[in-house]
């Protein structure tokens, strides 16, 4: 069975000897090259543009702004039917009358190169009036703020509250109450291959060709067509090796449609590769929340209430289609999830204002809904005199909790956090620490541990975007495909940016149909070629794609059998096949290859009685119809060291154990973990998207916007539990957002730790030097 | 007036090339899309993220931040000049790559280090690959992959 193996991935190889096929390397005959002018302020009006000059400029084909572009493509508005009173402004593929950040697109020009389309555009002459800019979510609902759209007169863009219980009455009984203010700055994905797009358009055919680097090419495609007014099936989205997305590849971007749309005009291949200073200016970002929290304790310091306060933002107008709620609304369904309490309330304000469309990047919200919980408990824990492990034991959910509706509106099936704790315990000492800590604190060496337990939402349900009127698909459809060979073609609608979904898939056909793992190819990332998906976000692939080919590998394998029980005058039951071949099920003994079965299957049909189902094409998908996420669980565990003169803090140690059900393959799920962890520490202590008061971006390079390299991290150990869901045969719960989910929250915690011999504290991320020497109060 | 264009000569994995190139032209641009060796990746174009790594006349450079008329004379190596086969067999077994962006640059800049130092630790290693940027591993796999090549090739 290769299912659960630890498996090596065969497009691996292909990336190893630099054979690669990134949308950059694609070339097309006559292909043209993008480049925008960008607004050099946050808020300000175009009264003028001038491309005259542009357009005289060798090897410049077209120079666009709004006004050319009005009848060639729509504008949207990102709705969403579950919040139908969140604002939705209109926005437009370039800025019309109004930019509202800095970097947004306000001109675009088409040219034979690269090269020749920036020198252009350096010739685009645009009149400028500069309007007050709002910066911060606070500021931007102020009475006096400047209004960002013309159709709203305030800039709060939505507000909401879940209440549970009665708060009040837990806070007014409570023995202890610990409270916080936190803020998480802005950050980003930061793919290493930036956004990228090659648009080409067929006039006779009216079809449209994309080459995108994204992760939900179906989605694409009917963006594109609504937008551009084509029929659906004359739109074929191609997503190649992607390079990494962890959510910023999953909206529409007006950059890449700017693409679309020239392609279409000038009939002619259009190529556009976002350079690193337009990403971070553009790019979808993420957190950027101020939270206030308390926290309510009985005397036995058992969780009585809790409550959240989170303000944040989506920026200039919100992602499209998801629409920029999804974070706010996971921290007040999630903070303190791993607990008993019954008593909550947490609300939401967010606001426009004059930076990139802040959304969905790994982990939404989940990393700050754990660091505030987390933190809040061991701030309750120092004042009780209790341990930080002890106060979590007396407060998880225990396994006979389940199933169980959480006090944020989650439903979870099952979660196992006792379990991870005894497995964490078993591969860290933290008696041990605890004496070494206090040895190298009296020489003037601050360690800290710090634990922080996580719920990870997975694997989407149709309730989410389905009910908000997206075009998302929430199920999954598997296409297999037997080959005269008896080989097996797999086309499925989840999509591969590295993670290995494809192996995983490929595992779980293998493994139903009984063939080598050589015998099946799985192909993705085709809107034309694949069944309609939704591709990979939010940890869906092993979930949502790996149980509809496990039921197509089933339909597959009961077709390839009951031809093969026709031709040995046998009943299907007593044959099961292994390694490729048909074999009787109670003695193993070989009848015949499956190769024999394709070739009979597809030449000589005629062999075979009528009424025996005998397709060698099926479909099956799997799409759930009572849920809105599969719930996994985890925790984790970092030791840092800080620098309590230099404010320094250096990662020594992380640990994680997780439960994301049934696991297809190990070594792939520990790496993407580890590759969360990292982002998670990214956040933690190094990331920040910086803007002057005025909204101009301060952090345009990898020399201001510090990503975490090889040699600052620890290594990371992982644990898993399997905790299988019942909802699918599988079993397989998402696993793509632990790692970043719980990361920002441990080390928070860690390094509060090692700072509270100075009774300080910190509760801003990233935890950078001059910040926490202010904590320390040494600045 | 100086010049726009400038002819180069030089060899690229073997291969002896001359072209005619605009001075502004950067190695890495010059090797992608002119010569088509696309196995060399564009991440930053500020000589930070290393993923346009090459060895040239020997030594790792940035191929974003040498113009393709510096490399007049040179010796230019790319991934698809190929790179030791133990550790890029090890990369694939140990699962040391995801979406594969980084990995050309980081399998030169790691076959250098294991040149230069055939017994490193797990510090030199990651101290070693810290101009590499990877966003999909935790650098774990990677730094395991080196370690597992240096020891195999000890014994």
């Amino acid at each position: 069975m290769s299912i659960g193996a630890e498996v090596p991935r065969d497009r691996a190889k292909r990336l190893l000897t630099g054979r690669g096929r990134f949308v950059d390397d694609i070339q097309l005959p006559r292909m043209l090259h993008l480049a925008f002018v960008r607004s050099p302020y946050a808020h300000a009006r175009i009264e003028a543009i001038d491309t005259a000059g542009a357009i005289s400029m060798p090897g410049v084909i077209a120079v666009y702004t709004a006004k050319e572009l009005e009848d060639a493509v729509s504008s949207w508005r990102p709705e969403h039917k579950l919040f139908p009173t969140m604002a939705a402004p209109e926005q437009h593929a370039l800025a019309k009358e109004t930019a509202r950040w800095q970097g947004e697109a306000v001109a675009a020009v088409v040219a034979e190169s690269r090269a020749q389309a920036e020198d252009a555009a350096e010739h685009v002459a645009v009149t400028w009036h500069e309007l007050p800019a709002v910066t911060d979510a606070k500021a931007a609902l102020a009475t006096d703020a400047a209004v960002l759209h013309d159709d709203m007169t305030t800039n709060l863009a939505f507000s909401t509250e879940i209440v549970t219980g009665d708060v009040a009455l837990a806070f007014r009984d409570a023995a202890h109450v610990v409270e916080e203010h936190f803020r998480f700055n802005r950050h980003s994905g930061v793919s290493l291959e930036p956004r990228g797009i090659i648009a080409e358009f067929e006039p006779g055919e009216n079809r449209l060709t994309v080459h995108q680097s994204h992760q939900t090419p179906h989605q694409q495609q009917d963006l594109y067509a609504r937008l551009l007014a084509l029929p659906e099936h004359k739109v074929r989205v191609i997503c190649p090796d992607v390079g990494g997305a962890f959510g910023l590849k999953h909206h529409l971007m007006a950059d890449e449609l700017v693409a679309c749309v020239a392609a279409r005009l000038l009939c002619r291949p259009v190529k556009y590769i976002a350079d690193r200073l337009e990403s971070f200016l553009s790019d979808i970002h993420c957190r950027d929340h101020e939270v206030h929290a308390r926290m309510a304790f009985s005397a036995a310091g058992k969780i009585l209430g809790i409550e959240v306060d989170d303000l944040f933002n989506a920026g200039a107008y919100g992602q499209y289609p998801r629409t920029s709620i999804a974070e706010g609304n996971q921290i007040t369904r999630l903070t303190g999830a791993p607990y008993g309490h019954e008593h909550y309330r947490a609300g939401l304000r967010m606001a426009f204002l004059n930076k990139s469309i802040l959304g969905h990047i790994r982990s939404v919200g989940h990393p700050i809904a754990c660091a505030v919980a987390e933190r809040l408990l061991d701030m309750g824990a120092a004042d009780f005199g209790l341990d930080p492990i002890e106060v979590r034991r007396m407060n998880y959910l225990s396994d006979d909790d389940f199933p169980r509706t959480s006090a944020g509106g989650v439903e979870f099936e099952s979660l196992s956090f006792n379990g991870c704790l005894d497995k964490a315990l078993q591969m860290i000492d933290v008696p041990g620490f605890r004496e070494t800590q206090t040895a190298l604190g009296q020489q003037g060496i601050y360690r800290g541990i710090g634990i922080a337990t996580f719920v990870e939402l997975t694997a989407i349900g149709p309730e989410y975007y389905g009910e908000g009127g997206q075009h998302i698909s929430a199920q999954e459809t598997c296409l297999l495909r037997l080959e005269g060979s008896g080989t097996v073609r797999c086309y499925t609608g989840v999509t591969d940016q590295g993670q290995g979904i494809d192996t995983g898939i490929q595992q779980v056909v293998a493994g139903v149909m009984g063939l080598p793992l050589a015998d099946v190819e799985v192909i993705s990332g085709d809107s034309a070629l694949c069944p309609v998906g939704g591709g990979s976000w939010g940890s869906r692939g092993a979930a949502l794609g790996g149980e509809a080919a496990l039921g197509a590998a089933r339909t597959l394998r009961g077709n390839i059998l009951n031809i093969a029980a026709s031709l040995l005058q046998k009943e299907p039951n007593d044959l099961s096949i292994e390694q490729g071949v048909v074999i009787d099920a109670a003695s193993g003994s070989r009848h015949m290859a499956v190769s024999e079965i394709g070739r009979i299957g597809h030449f000589q049909p005629y062999t075979i009685p009528d009424g025996v189902s005998a397709d060698l094409t099926v479909v099956e998908r799997y799409g759930s119809r009572d849920r809105m996420f599969l719930a996994g669980n985890g925790l984790q565990i970092a030791v840092v060291e800080v620098d309590v003169d230099s404010g320094i803090v250096t990662p020594l140690r992380h640990l994680v154990v997780h439960d994301c059900g049934r696991i297809l393959n190990p070594l792939l799920v520990r790496e993407q973990v580890r590759g969360g962890v990292v982002q998670g520490i990214g956040a933690a202590l190094y990331e920040e998207l910086r803007y002057d008061e005025d909204g101009h971006l301060m952090t345009g390079s990898f020399a201001d916007y510090l990503v975490p390299m090889a040699g600052e991290m620890p290594d990371i150990e992982v644990a898993h539990l399997e905790t299988p869901t019942k909802t699918s045969e599988l079993g397989a719960k998402g696993a793509g957002e632990a790692g970043t989910a719980g990361a920002v929250g441990a080390v928070l915690n860690a390094v509060n730790d090692a700072i509270a011999p100075f009774k300080a504290s910190i509760a801003e991320t990233p935890i950078t030097p001059p910040r926490l020497l202010r904590a320390l109060g040494k600045i | 007036m100086t010049a726009k264009h400038w002819r180069i000569a030089l060899t690229v994995n073997g291969e002896a090339i001359a072209r005619e190139v605009p001075v502004r032209l950067n190695l890495v641009d010059f090797l992608r899309h002119d010569l088509g060796f696309t196995g060399s990746h564009v991440g930053c174009e500020q000589g930070a993220c290393g993923a346009c790594t090459i060895v040239m006349d020997g030594e790792t450079v940035r191929g974003c931040l040498v113009l393709a008329v510096q490399a007049d004379g040179c010796a230019i190596e790319t991934i698809e000049g190929g790179v030791d086969d133990d550790l890029r067999q090890m990369f694939h077994t140990l699962n040391a790559l995801q979406c594969g962006f980084c990995t050309p640059g980081m399998l030169l800049s790691a076959a250098e280090l294991l040149r230069a130092n055939p017994d490193p630790s797990r510090d030199d290693i990651r101290d070693y690959l810290s101009g590499n940027f990877c966003r999909c591993t935790g650098y774990q796999a990677i730094v395991d992959a080196v370690e597992t090549v240096a020891k195999a090739r000890r014994s």
